[in-house]
């Protein structure tokens, strides 16, 4: 598997979140995404960006242009040094209604990618990474 | 790309290589050993004018002195070649389209050979003469690969095409009444065909401004659950954009695989046939339909 | 903050067409500018044109499910008019449902919606 492109973006603020959105939009329509496709990531992407900004305190978002093989992908990477996730089975069983837990919606935006990944641990920051093929 | 007919002198630094020399000073020269080989070559059925042949050929040559002027004569991918790929790339096409097949057009480049090679041997005096031939003939044999390459995914993009166009006639979605729609679905239908169908059903809602769609399977034979799942998320997304989907000609089999599956159709109206359904989408639109009195 | 998404005000009825890619502080300064232009109009309708937003992820969906409730609260009805297909399909996957939102294809349709009050009677539950 081959990195095309990289690009590192700051999440450090709403205005930020914004930014996010549409950077990915961006490398989606240059990946040739469909538009149901792009707008799964960039919602996904909404959703990540905010949590790493409210709840991670603030970090980072990593852009890679993957090449597999004839597939290309968006990979995205987001990393905060926050408080961490304490339990990420409920976390990911969250819905967006109240209904305890912390309200991240992990579960959705998983929904919405190919490919899903989280390394967290209480006082340890949270890194979620996810991927989306075409 | 319009090309005009003869090179421009420029003062430039020198070629790198023996072969940009060559090319360089004796452009016009291998351009006249090698235009008979080509008209030969067309001399089979020639579907194009030698004029444009011609021009072809002295557009190549042009082309291949530039690109040849520094030190890569091995990758053909870096920026120095870019003119020299799109001019083939268009080449390709231009003679795919004419119905010229990719061997053909290959041959075109390959004929370039035989004039270069002769004037590379003559001009040799640095005793690397088979280096040189060995350098030019990769090259060669590269540049018309790549024509073929271009040719292959020119037909990969019409294939595609042709598929989509397909899928569309095979899928319409009808106007039956202001502001009522239907999808006739028709055969089996697996993830991938349900998905797109279901995409362009809700880009039709939006088009037409059409609050209600029937979606009718009377001619689907089986559902499985991710069928199933499919057509309850085309239906809540419907909901969500501000239209109600009714679905109609669920025979009993389906019923049956329906409740077997346990698939929870929620609050969506089903109808058994298409009429019915037409008929409660006339109510919901508050229009009713009336025979004419005999009087 | 110097922008604001513009209310216009159509008879009894609130209209708000959302241009822009909101920022969180902007889709809250709308729920809360929005809530209080009810109370002051005695608006018996709120209409959001969503037509121009290629997303609406989780907050802006909390945002419109907020407004409803706090219309209903003012015995106002509220219809979001102009979703996207890719934006329902992609809250669909979500799972987010938009509790109290009653929807409509536009603003004809959104406005009909207001005006013959059937809003109450279409809206999900919440």
């Amino acid at each position: 598997m081959v990195v095309r492109k990289h690009q590192v973006l700051p999440v450090k603020s709403e205005k930020d979140v914004v930014t996010v959105r549409q950077e990915v939009r961006r490398w989606a329509v240059e990946l040739a995404f469909s538009l149901v496709e792009q707008t799964k990531l960039v919602t996904a992407a909404s959703e990540l960006a905010r949590n790493t900004f409210q709840y991670g305190g603030g970090g980072e978002v990593q852009f890679e242009a993957l090449e597999n093989g004839v597939r290309r992908g968006l990979r995205l990477v987001f990393e905060d040094h926050g408080p961490g996730i304490p339990n990420v089975a409920l976390a990911l069983r969250d819905g967006y209604t109240t209904g305890g837990g912390l309200g991240l919606g992990l579960g959705g935006a998983k929904r919405l990618v190919n490919d899903f990944e989280i390394q967290t641990a209480p006082g340890e920051g949270t890194r979620i990474t996810v991927a989306r093929w075409r | 790309m319009t090309i005009t007919a003869d090179a421009v002198e420029t003062s430039q630094p020198a070629p790198e290589t023996s072969i940009g020399i060559v090319l360089d000073r004796f452009e016009r020269e291998i351009l006249a050993e090698w235009m008979p080989e080509i008209i030969a070559l067309l001399s089979r059925g020639s579907r194009v004018q030698e004029e444009e042949v011609r021009m072809q050929a002295r557009d190549f040559i042009r082309l291949l002195r530039q690109a040849t002027r520094g030190a890569n004569l091995t990758d053909i991918s870096a920026p120095e070649w870019q003119d020299l790929r799109e001019f083939l790339g268009d080449l390709s096409r231009s003679r795919g389209i004419q119905g010229f097949t990719p061997t053909e057009t290959a041959t075109f480049v390959f004929s370039l050979k035989r004039p270069l090679f002769e004037r590379l041997r003559r001009e040799n005096t640095n005793g690397h003469l088979f280096d040189e031939l060995w350098t030019a003939t990769v090259l060669l044999d590269k540049l018309g690969l790549y024509t073929t390459e271009v040719f292959q995914k020119t037909r990969e993009e019409v294939i595609a095409r042709q598929q989509e166009e397909m899928l569309e006639l095979s899928t319409p979605v009808v106007k039956l009444w202001e502001g009522v729609l239907a999808l006739p679905l028709i055969g089996t239908l697996d993830s991938s065909r349900t998905q797109v169908v279901m995409e362009a059903l809700l880009q039709k809602i939006v088009e037409t401004g059409s609050p209600i769609a029937i979606i009718d399977i009377t001619g689907v034979p089986t559902v499985d659950t991710l069928v199933a799942q499919h057509l309850m998320k085309t239906v809540s997304a419907a909901r969500l954009m501000g239209a109600e989907c009714i679905i109609s000609g669920i025979r009993p089999q389906i019923a049956q695989t329906i409740v077997h599956l346990q698939v929870d159709l929620g609050d969506i109206a089903t109808k058994a046939t298409l009429a019915d359904a037409f008929q409660l989408a006339l109510q919901r639109m508050g229009a009713s339909v009336q025979r004419p009195g005999r009087n | 903050m110097s922008e604001h998404i513009p209310i216009l005000r159509l008879g009894e009825f609130l209209l708000v067409s959302i241009q822009v890619d909101m920022h969180d502080t902007l889709a809250l300064d709308l729920q809360d500018r929005l809530t209080a232009k009810v109370v002051e109009t005695g608006a018996r309708g709120v209409l959001i044109d969503i037509s121009a937003l290629d997303v609406v992820d989780s907050f802006v969906g909390r945002m419109l499910s907020n407004i409803a409730r706090m219309a209903s609260l003012l015995d106002a009805q509220t219809v979001v008019v102009g979703m996207r297909p890719a934006v329902a399909i992609t809250l669909v996957e979500l799972g987010l449902s938009l509790p109290r939102v009653c929807t409509a294809l536009d603003v004809d349709q959104g406005m009909r919606l207001l005006r013959t009050g059937l809003v109450e009677a279409l809206a999900p539950p919440g």
